[in-house]
This record gives structure tokens, C-alpha cells and sequence, in this order.
């Protein structure tokens, strides 16, 4: 990856932040937190890694994205928009009546939404059966999933993750989104997921751990997944929970939580001031 | 009306259906939650091995990669008993496939007491209930392989889930290879004055057992068979009570939530009448053979009758 272009990918990831706090500080209330530990990989995701169409969105060739922990939604939904799946001004709707961007993942409801996620665990099992109808048909295209640290909890990703290495579903590429926090407190203290590697090896899958707001790491960590035959790929993304707003980083409170206007204000000011 | 048992288990026409649609029709996959061996589908595994996919014993995976494959532009049948279909991934089918808008068609065999001496752990009496009441869900109970080969092809052509209750074993012959049938239209039997009997699955032969024993009584009752449990044919159970003035329901399930709450629910909105339910009476299962717990949950002809009379007595 040229400076040029990890320049450009940072300053989308730092465009999807300022939406998201924008988006939830408006609203004044949302799972601040988990969203904005995604902008980072989304932006890799969005505008570096996969083949999509914004204007013909339901593109058949397509790689598909299903964001499993389905709160991190707003993050997705600044994506889409920059990436011109939705008007911009669609992200002021954000869970206002009759919006078509709600707090979780709706593929009925927003353009270029390829899951309806939110009961977690759900949308990895989804991810998986997308990549096996890929494989049955030897389809040349991606699946990537984001599953979230304390979602990894829920039995059903251990069986789909158990499928997933069973089958060899090398065209899937999932990460965790490694923060440490979910909402009860530390995923340690709460039901802790060490070795996640090797719990992830153990089921048959190729793991790597990176800097989640790295974005040169993460586009690395894709392209190594891509040359891994006859596995899945799983990328930890080490992050941290609401990164970059000062009022909810690393903050355990941040998963859900009220956010007054000048709160929400200050922290785009301190990025936009900060820069890169 | 002599009843007889069919000669093939029912499983085995479901099994002819689907490998002939899957011939000419390349969406069709199968899922497989290790339980193949009870559907049938070894036959279509061993035409179609790339398109099964067992997921081993993990039924609420086995929903989420269907939905992932439907979303893919497939068209899943996914297999497993009815309990485990139902009320073990109730949140998997409601939201990765009800919710989001995907075409998952759900097959849970040995529905009710027919799960003998799997006994209560097995012995689904409230998945109907369950599954009526996710927005969208289609739920259809076939009588014999004659309704099954006619209503199969109306089920891959309807855009979304579907919930095939299905008998796995011999079905009592109830009608004529040929005969036309709905998805979504209950079926008038036979034609009565004094009260409607609404029946579904395997209490459709002991309705027309029913009738018989209240004809030599002098009451004409009116048979209705309902095959699709929702939608509900309510215009035919109204028109039907409005002539009678009074409706038994019979079904292999809790009288709570499935047939007879169906149909109480029209009566009671539309033109309330006397009404009997015939069903399992809240109650888990146990072990034992079909017709014993047939008869220990009063799921018979004979209860039928008795709930025929005491509605018509309710009329007065």
C-alpha cells in the first residue's frame, strides 16, 4: 500500500467517525461505543477490499458484508453513505420514525445492507451460509463479517465457526472486534474468550491479530487471508471501545449511552482540530 | 367411507418432491442438522451431494446458514424434527429468516404425538403456536401424499417460509390422486347442517370417522380440513359456521395457539358461535405408540363427537 493510499483510508476512517459521533450525538443516545471501534476496518473494508456497485447495488458478483454485531449499524450506515449507497443527509434519520437506518442491521430496509443483524450470533451463521452457497457454485467473490468481542459468547458462532473450518470456507473473512468491553463491563471479568487465537485455530481457522485502528494492518491481514487456501480467515482487530471521542474512549458506560449536543460537538471539533 | 393406511411413509413422497422439483429447479439445497436418516433425504444427498449440507447437531445454525444461502439466491429446505424446527431456533427463524425478508422453507417431521417413543423431549404440542405467531410464516400440515404432491409445487412458488409439519410415517388415505388443492384454502369434506368440524393433519380421518358415528344420530355435520393453518381460510370458516352455528376443532397439538385458537379467533371477531376444541389439553408428551396417545390425550373420533354434541347443545 502506497502513503497515498493509507492516507486516504485514514482519512475515511476519520470521516466515518465524525459521522457516527455526528449521527448518535444527534439522536443524543446509541451504542457509541462498538461503532466507533469499526471505523478503522470499515473504511479498509469500504473503500479499499471489496467489489461492490454502489449503483447497482444488488450487483449478483458482488462480495457481501455482514456486520454481526448489528448495533455497530451508524458506523456501517456512514460508510454507505460515503461510499454513495444513501444520500448523506439519509444519516440524520438515524432512528427517527420511519427511518431506513435503524439502531441494528436491516437488509430490508437500507441499500447496501446485505444481512438483517442484531441478536447476536445470528449474522455469522448468515456470513457462513453465504459462503457456502458461494462455494457450492464456485463463486469468485468474498464474504467478510465483523463479529463482536462479547458476541463471540454466544454458542451459535462456535458452531457456525465449527462449519465454517469444517467445510474449508476459504472465501470467508470474518474479524472480531477485539475491544475488551461489553455492555456489563470487561469481557475478562464478565465471561473472558482467552486464547481467542487459539480458540479460533482449534476450529479450524487461519488467525491473525492486528492494530484494529491500523489501517495499513488491516489491508495487509486481508490480503494474506486471500492467499490462504482451504481455510477461513479470522482477523483480530485489537481496538478500543469508542475510539477517538474523548468523552466515551475506553469506556466501558460507552456501549449505550446518552450524549448531550455540545458533548457530541466537542469531540468532532477535537478530531477535526487533531487531524490524522 | 373405509379409511386405509397409504402403503409408503409419507417422508417418502416429500423426498420424491423434492428430488423432483431439484431436478429442474438449481436453487433447491437441502440442510441437514443430523437427522437425515429421519427425513429421508440420504436419496437426495445421493443425487445431489453438493447440494446438501449437514451442519451436524446445531439446528440453530443450521437456520442462520440457510437464511445466509437464501440471501445468496438459493432456496433452502432445511430438516429436522418438529420441536427442534420450532421451538429450539425460534429466534433464528423469526429473525434471520422471517425478519429478514428471506425464503427459508422449514420441514419438522414427527409432529405432535406421532414422535412415539421419542417421547416427551421430542413431542412437539405447541409448534404451530410458536410458529404462528411469527409475521409472515406460512405453516402447512398435509393429510396424505395425494394433498402433499398437489400443494409442494405452491410451496416453492410462495416468496417466503413455510413450515411443513410433516407426518413422517403412513398417512391415512384421505383423497384421490388428482384432486386440486390451495395453499391457503381449507377443503370442504363433506357438507353438514348442524356443525362444522375443522380438523388438520392426522385428525382429518378421525373427523370423518366422526361424522359418521354422528350421522347414524341424525346430526349432519359439516367436515372442513385444514391444511394450511396460516393463513387461515377465513372466509370459508366463517361461511361455514354462519350456516352451521357451531364448530369443533381437532388437532394433533395444544388446544393453546394452534388450530383451534385459529379458528376461535375468526369465530370470536366475525360471527361467534359455540365452539368445542379437540386438542392435547396443555399438556407435555410422553412415550408411547400413536394411537395409544391418541386416545390418553382424547385426540379420537369419539371426542369428536362428544365436543359436536356438546357445541350443538351450546346453540340452545
Amino acid at each position: 500500500m502506497t502513503e497515498k493510499e493509507e492516507r486516504i483510508l485514514k482519512e475515511r476512517a476519520m470521516e466515518i467517525r465524525k459521522l457516527t459521533i455526528q449521527m448518535i450525538g444527534e439522536l443524543g443516545v446509541g451504542h457509541i461505543g462498538g461503532a466507533l471501534s469499526l471505523c478503522e476496518v470499515l473504511s479498509v473494508l469500504y473503500f479499499h477490499a471489496m467489489r461492490i456497485r454502489p449503483e447497482d447495488a444488488e450487483w449478483e458478483d458482488r462480495d457481501r458484508f455482514v456486520l454481526s454485531k448489528g448495533h455497530g449499524g451508524p458506523a456501517l450506515y456512514a460508510a454507505l453513505a460515503m461510499k454513495g449507497f444513501l444520500p448523506m443527509e439519509e444519516l440524520h434519520t438515524l432512528n427517527r420514525p420511519g427511518t431506513h437506518l435503524p439502531s441494528h442491521c436491516d437488509r430490508k430496509l437500507t441499500n447496501g445492507v446485505d444481512m438483517s443483524t442484531g441478536s447476536l450470533g445470528q449474522g455469522f451463521s448468515a456470513a457462513v451460509g453465504m459462503a457456502v452457497a458461494a462455494q457450492i457454485d464456485c463463486r469468485d467473490l468474498y464474504i467478510y463479517t465483523i463479529v463482536g468481542d462479547g458476541e463471540s459468547q454466544e454458542g451459535q458462532i462456535w458452531e457456525a465457526a465449527m462449519l465454517a473450518g469444517s467445510r474449508r470456507l476459504d472465501g470467508l473473512i470474518a474479524f472480531t472486534d477485539y475491544n475488551k468491553m461489553q455492555l456489563d463491563g470487561y469481557i475478562e471479568d464478565v465471561n473472558g474468550l482467552e486464547p481467542l487465537d487459539k480458540k479460533w485455530e482449534a476450529f479450524g481457522w487461519h488467525v491473525q491479530s492486528v492494530d484494529g485502528h491500523d489501517v495499513k494492518q488491516i489491508a495487509y491481514a486481508i490480503d494474506n487471508a486471500k492467499k490462504i487456501k482451504g481455510k477461513p480467515s479470522m482477523i483480530l482487530l485489537n481496538t478500543k471501545k469508542g475510539k477517538g471521542a474523548d468523552f466515551c474512549e475506553n469506556l466501558v458506560a460507552s456501549h449505550n449511552m446518552t450524549i448531550a449536543p455540545e458533548t457530541w460537538q466537542q469531540a468532532v471539533e477535537a478530531l477535526e482540530k487533531e487531524g490524522l | 367411507m373405509e379409511l386405509m393406511l397409504e402403503k409408503r411413509w409419507l417422508r417418502e413422497t416429500y423426498v420424491d418432491l423434492l428430488l423432483e422439483y431439484a431436478k429442474k429447479d438449481d436453487r433447491i439445497v437441502i440442510l441437514e442438522a443430523d437427522l437425515s436418516k429421519a427425513a429421508g433425504t440420504p436419496r437426495f444427498t445421493e443425487k445431489f451431494p453438493e447440494r446438501t449440507v449437514n451442519v451436524g447437531i446445531a439446528e440453530s445454525n443450521m437456520v442462520g446458514v440457510a437464511a445466509g444461502m437464501s440471501a445468496m439466491g438459493k432456496l433452502p429446505f432445511t430438516h429436522t424434527f418438529t420441536p427442534f424446527a420450532t421451538r429450539r431456533c425460534c429466534d433464528q427463524v423469526t429473525l434471520s429468516v422471517a425478519y429478514a425478508g428471506l425464503n427459508v422453507k422449514l420441514m419438522g417431521s414427527d409432529p405432535g404425538v406421532t414422535a412415539e417413543l421419542n417421547g416427551g423431549t421430542h413431542m412437539s404440542m405447541e409448534d404451530v403456536s410458536i410458529m404462528r405467531n411469527i409475521p409472515g410464516m406460512v405453516i402447512y400440515e398435509p393429510t396424505d401424499s395425494a394433498e402433499l404432491r398437489q400443494i409442494f409445487p405452491q410451496i416453492l412458488e410462495h416468496d417466503g417460509p413455510v413450515y411443513i409439519r410433516l407426518l413422517r410415517r403412513n398417512a391415512v388415505k384421505v383423497f384421490t390422486e388428482g384432486q386440486k388443492f390451495r395453499l391457503g384454502e381449507g377443503v370442504l369434506l363433506k357438507e353438514g347442517t348442524d356443525v362444522t368440524v375443522f380438523s388438520s393433519g392426522i385428525m382429518t380421518a378421525e373427523a370423518i370417522k366422526a361424522a359418521e358415528i354422528l350421522e347414524e344420530t341424525g346430526i349432519r355435520a359439516e367436515l372442513v380440513h385444514i391444511h394450511t393453518i396460516k393463513p387461515l381460510d377465513q372466509q370459508l370458516v366463517i361461511a361455514s359456521v354462519e350456516k352451521t352455528g357451531a364448530a369443533v376443532t381437532a388437532e394433533n397439538h395444544s388446544v393453546i395457539g394452534g388450530l383451534g385458537s385459529a379458528v376461535a379467533e375468526v369465530l370470536g371477531e366475525n360471527c361467534p358461535a359455540p365452539l368445542q376444541r379437540v386438542g392435547v389439553k396443555d399438556h407435555f408428551g410422553e412415550v408411547g405408540a400413536t394411537r395409544y396417545l391418541m386416545e390418553k390425550y382424547g385426540l379420537t373420533a369419539e371426542e369428536i363427537v362428544k365436543a359436536a354434541r356438546k357445541a350443538i347443545e351450546r346453540k340452545k
